[in-house]
């Protein structure tokens, strides 16, 4: 299996086009194209320093000040969850506590240990790495509950005298920092990760003819025209077939002769 | 039927000057995975089937039957929910004689009173109402041609791309939990009561879902691109 990179081609990530190795703009979605983005660890490092140095004042600051008859009180957004805890709420104390300790705090880390594994290799596989910045992308969103609750809060909570919920400023500061890293995560191009396993061609880009090119199917293939023509589907050769997950081993395959 | 059956083809009848200079034709039937650049010789599965990558296992196609026709209907009615639960209350709370109802867009502008977080404010109205409805907005514009069997509209790339690249921002049903969490948060403090809004944004909810998983963003590219 080779990338596109290997081939001397160019691969749209929005369309998944593949286009001659100098192209600029894929012709298919109009995307600015390129191979690999040079400053992209760059870009990395400087949103997640961003979204890090958010990521401070947000647990510093007051996210919510609630005022009753009785008592006015600010909350950071630990002191708060912990403050539910002690009414008894500990679900939603572990909820708040998940979304705006646990995953932004792991998020960073997890944004650092995929750039360090680009610049100085890593100990884990690449597909456990690809699952690592998948599970980035997908969770970084979730770290806006507490901005979100924030927001229902200040604007039902208003009761003049009896009971009335503001804003706080560390509420800006977390929005920015989940932004941020959310940025950070999107600008770090997973091709990396499987570059270290696929190094270039030696002796430059090679502009023509790529040779053997592999080929996906379908996931359950025995119905399909092109299965009966078994000439055309000969098996990867050995180098090929050592790097393929071990479901697709010849044995369990479905379409193996019978 | 979902196991993730690949497998590689190794074309060694083919030499290499058979497709030396690579014809345009020879690229389009090309997939890379935009994952991690490996390259496949595209097939097309059939619906409700998917093709998997084989070095990360990304699924790079997966067609469903009038997945077209379906999305349109389900954006539509996300449009419809979107007006409706920004203009019903959404939540409303009492306590002692007093009450207060929000609606969905209060809460979003619920930081304009502090100067330095009204900005937050329009953000969030965004992530919420303004972007979930913008991407209902373009699929209909890029699907609806494609569905009639008609030329698809100016600018449908540009704006296929400017929805997927909303995608992530796109807060809907994060605001849903949110409600859940802040629900209990004022429990104690008052008696809550739901607005029709509610009800139609937890249906809204599963619609965003369902949309979103009935894209096969390969074979829309594909219909765009003809």
């Amino acid at each position: 299996m080779k990338s596109a990179r290997q081939m001397g081609l160019v691969a749209c990530q929005y369309c998944t086009r593949v286009w001659p190795g100098e192209t600029k703009i894929c012709g298919r979605c109009g995307h600015h194209i390129r191979s690999r983005d040079p400053v992209s660890l760059q870009k990395v490092w400087a949103l997640w320093t961003v979204g890090m140095m958010c990521y401070i004042p947000a647990n510093i600051y007051p996210m919510l000040a609630t005022e009753t008859l009785v008592s006015s009180q600010k909350n950071t957004i630990v002191g708060g969850a912990l403050e539910l805890g002690r009414h008894g709420a500990w679900g939603i104390a572990i909820v708040i506590l998940v979304a705006s300790v646990l995953i932004p705090v792991g998020k960073f880390m997890a944004i650092a240990a995929l750039a360090f594994g680009v610049t100085s290799g890593s100990r884990l596989k690449p597909h456990t790495r690809q699952i690592l910045h998948e599970i980035v992308e997908y969770v970084g969103r979730w770290s806006m509950i507490d901005v979100f609750v924030v927001a229902i809060l200040s604007s039902l909570v208003q009761l003049g005298s009896v009971a009335s919920i503001h804003p706080g400023r560390a509420s800006l500061y977390f929005a920015l920092s989940v932004f941020f890293t959310m940025l950070s995560a999107q600008a770090f191009d997973s091709r990396l990760i499987w570059d270290a396993d696929a190094p270039p061609e030696p002796d430059g880009p090679p502009v023509k003819g790529f040779g053997p090119v592999s080929q996906i199917t379908p996931d359950t293939t025995f119905d399909f025209p092109f299965s009966a023509g078994a000439a055309t589907l000969t098996v990867a050769s050995a180098t090929e077939r050592r790097a393929e997950p071990p479901f697709s081993d010849p044995q369990t395959r479905k379409d193996s002769p019978t | 039927m979902t196991r993730d059956m690949t497998q590689t083809d190794d074309r060694t009848p083919q030499t290499p000057g058979a497709i030396q200079g690579h014809a345009p034709a020879d690229l389009a039937g090309m997939i890379a995975c935009p994952r991690c650049d490996a390259v496949f010789r595209a097939i097309e599965p059939a619906p409700n089937q998917r093709a998997i990558c084989t070095r990360c296992h990304h699924v790079l196609i997966a067609p469903r039957r009038r997945a077209g026709k379906r999305i349109i209907a389900v954006s539509m009615s996300v449009l419809i929910l979107l007006v409706a639960a920004s203009a019903y209350p959404f939540l409303s709370i009492a306590t002692t004689g007093l009450s207060n109802s929000s609606s969905i867009l209060d809460a979003a502008l619920a930081f304009t009173s502090d100067g330095l977080l009204a900005a937050l404010s329009f953000v969030l109205a965004g992530l919420i109402v303004f972007i979930p409805a913008a991407r209902a907005v373009l699929s209909i514009y890029v699907l609806a041609p494609l569905v009639l069997d008609r030329d698809a509209f100016p600018g449908a790339p540009f704006a296929f791309r400017l929805s997927e690249h909303l995608r992530p921002w796109s807060m809907a049903e994060i605001f849903a939990i949110g409600c859940a969490v802040a629900l209990i948060k004022v429990a104690d403090l008052a008696t809550v009561s739901f607005g029709p809004a509610f009800w139609m944004f937890a249906l809204l909810v599963l619609l965003v879902v369902v949309q979103d998983n009935l894209a096969c963003r390969y074979s829309i590219w594909k219909a765009l691109g003809e």
